[in-house]
């Protein structure tokens, strides 16, 4: 015999359990339907006619496609260094100083965060229109465009991912440092940025992330030779829908989920899950 | 913490470049289109500012205020089927076994990490005429139909199965807006509801408050900070749809960011499109400034 319910055992509730299912169910379904139908013969993408793997074939035979995934590493590669280093810096300044206008720069830090992406994509692009942003460099520098956006938003939550870390270290060991003639840089480098570690990488996976995943922003500051896996997607799915979409969008799918794996792998030894 | 002009050149390097960043990239390209909004176009591509609210006034005329009116509603219907959609699954992953808990945390987080744009395709497949829910309620109609046939009641259901309009609609983009923003409910809903304190729920059933009384008067309560939190991450970027309206909406389903979008490019009248988003940018701060009145409130509340 099982033990009755529990007042606070909402989990074991005949309701709950079903309410999780359909919830889980409405996740997950149409992620799993469109990964299953990568592997469908059919063209038409919707009756199921036969296992093959052709379609991924075709996608990394897609010239556009791949350059669109080389285009969307780069950027996210970039971003996520210049997001670390100005998120890094900015939260470390924020946790030590005091200094008047702090309010307003806690303020104006969190705006990219908050306001909508599309107000932040379409003052970039006429601001890279109006102020005569380059264009036409060789690649990776005409990625430029695109990878200022993606820093823009993603070094706020770079920043406020470092600081909740900071929050718990003991600024006595600093000074203790500096007390036994250590110099500020040394400092620095010996033992705060070892404490800031775990914070930088969770801050630099999440960032990574934003921006791989980044649509309304690159869709406003890419262009034509700039284009994004997202945005490459998008026109994919604007043109017609077949299985080649659904192959190239499991690729992408994969790749965060592998970037997931890596991320709960980092944070367990020091912090646990989650 | 420390004064800033103990160590200004070390002050210097930690804020300086952040600063500079989001003064160059952000502030600057939003002060540009700030201007934009009071200036008029002069030529094809000249904009002049002349500090004039011709543009504001056209965008509160009663064809966008229409539109903003139905962003909003649209914004607020889907914020609230997610706030009921998501209630008891925070409540439920809150109170299941340690064992368990981690795995349905991680089962919310994980689409979460999936690409919008990929999950807002995913959902055409699912609700296009000849797509999966249309087929599966296709089944259910034929099987209804064989089980009333030898009853006679057949004739009530029509002679073939008519797929349901699902896709392209407002009703698609509520959708769309709840599958790709439901985690965002879920998980300030739960980071608050772990914490509330057990022995309230105890104390108010121990007290003879029933199960229903106990929900609504003591854990909708305690969780007030939660909902807020989950109410304006769903809300403010359904606001700002863009995507989703586009992939999965009809003809009468464009919303404000869509409009945005047109103006910038299509239509190329800046002027417009930077007071159009403007009025959302006012919109979102509205929110905040709501959201920042209600913690202030509970503060007191709690003093």
């Amino acid at each position: 015999m099982r033990n009755p319910i529990g007042p606070l055992e909402f989990t074991r509730r005949g309701w709950v359990r079903l309410w999780l299912l359909a919830v889980f169910v409405f996740l997950y379904a149409p992620i799993v339907i469109l990964v299953a139908f990568s592997f469908n013969q059919s063209r038409r993408n919707i009756v199921w006619t036969g296992f093959t793997t052709d379609w991924y074939g075709r996608a990394l035979n897609n010239a556009s496609l791949i350059e669109a995934f080389t285009n969307s590493i780069m950027i996210a590669l970039i971003s996520t260094v210049l997001s670390v280093i100005l998120g890094g810096l900015l939260a470390l300044g924020l946790y030590r100083f005091r200094f008047p206008g702090k309010p307003v720069l806690d303020g104006v830090a969190a705006l990219p965060i908050v306001i909508p992406e599309i107000c932040l994509g379409v003052a970039l692009l006429v601001f890279y229109a109006r102020a005569g942003w380059p264009t036409g460099l060789p690649w990776p520098l005409n990625l430029s465009q695109v990878i200022i956006g993606h820093v823009v938003f993603s070094f706020p939550f770079v920043a406020v991912v470092v600081r909740a870390r900071m929050e718990g270290f003991d600024r006595s060991l600093e000074e203790a440092s500096k007390d036994l003639g250590a110099s500020e840089w040394q400092t620095f480098w010996n033992v705060t940025l070892p404490y800031m570690k775990t914070g930088l990488i969770a801050g630099a996976l999440l960032a990574m992330t934003l921006s791989l995943d980044d649509f309304v922003i690159t869709f406003f500051t890419s262009g034509p030779e700039t284009i994004t896996f997202p945005v490459k997607i998008y026109s994919m799915v604007r043109q017609s829908v077949t299985p080649e979409v659904n192959a190239a969008s499991t690729i992408l799918i994969l790749f965060t989920v592998l970037l997931t794996v890596i991320a709960l792998k980092f944070q367990k030894p020091s912090e646990g899950v989650g | 913490m420390e004064n800033w002009r103990r160590q200004p050149w070390v002050f210097a390097t930690f804020i300086g470049p952040g600063t500079l960043w989001l003064f160059l990239f952000f502030l600057l390209p939003l002060g540009w289109i700030w201007l934009f909004a009071v200036g008029e176009r002069e030529g094809p591509v000249d904009i002049v500012v002349t500090w004039t609210l011709e543009n504001y006034r056209e965008a509160l005329q009663p064809v966008y205020l229409q539109l903003f009116l139905k962003t909003f509603l649209i914004a607020l219907v889907s914020t609230a089927i997610c706030l009921v959609v998501a209630f008891p699954v925070a409540l439920a992953i809150c109170f299941a076994p340690d064992r368990y808990k981690n795995v349905l945390l991680l089962l919310v987080i994980l689409p979460f990490w999936t690409n919008m744009l990929i999950r807002t395709y995913a959902m055409i497949a699912m609700l296009r005429q000849n797509g999966f829910v249309n087929d599966g309620i296709g089944l259910l109609w034929t099987a209804l139909k064989y089980l009333l046939t030898p009853v006679g009641l057949d004739g009530l259901m029509g002679e073939r199965f008519a797929p349901l309009p699902l896709l392209y609609n407002n009703t698609a983009v509520v959708l769309g807006i709840v599958y790709v923003y439901l985690p965002f409910m879920v998980l300030p809903l739960y980071a608050n509801l772990e914490k509330l304190d057990r022995s309230l729920i105890e104390a108010s059933l121990d007290l003879g408050a029933s199960q229903v009384r106990t929900f609504f008067e003591i854990i909708v309560r305690l969780a007030k900070p939660g909902i807020v939190s989950g109410i304006i991450l769903v809300f403010i970027p359904a606001l700002g749809t863009f995507l989703i309206s586009d992939l999965l909406g009809g003809p009468d389903s464009q919303l404000i960011g869509n409009v945005v979008e047109r103006q910038f490019r299509a239509a190329n009248n800046l002027p417009l499109g930077s007071a159009l988003s403007f009025l959302l940018l006012y919109l979102t701060f509205i929110a905040l400034a709501l959201r920042a009145w209600f913690a202030a409130r509970a503060e007191k509340a709690d003093a």
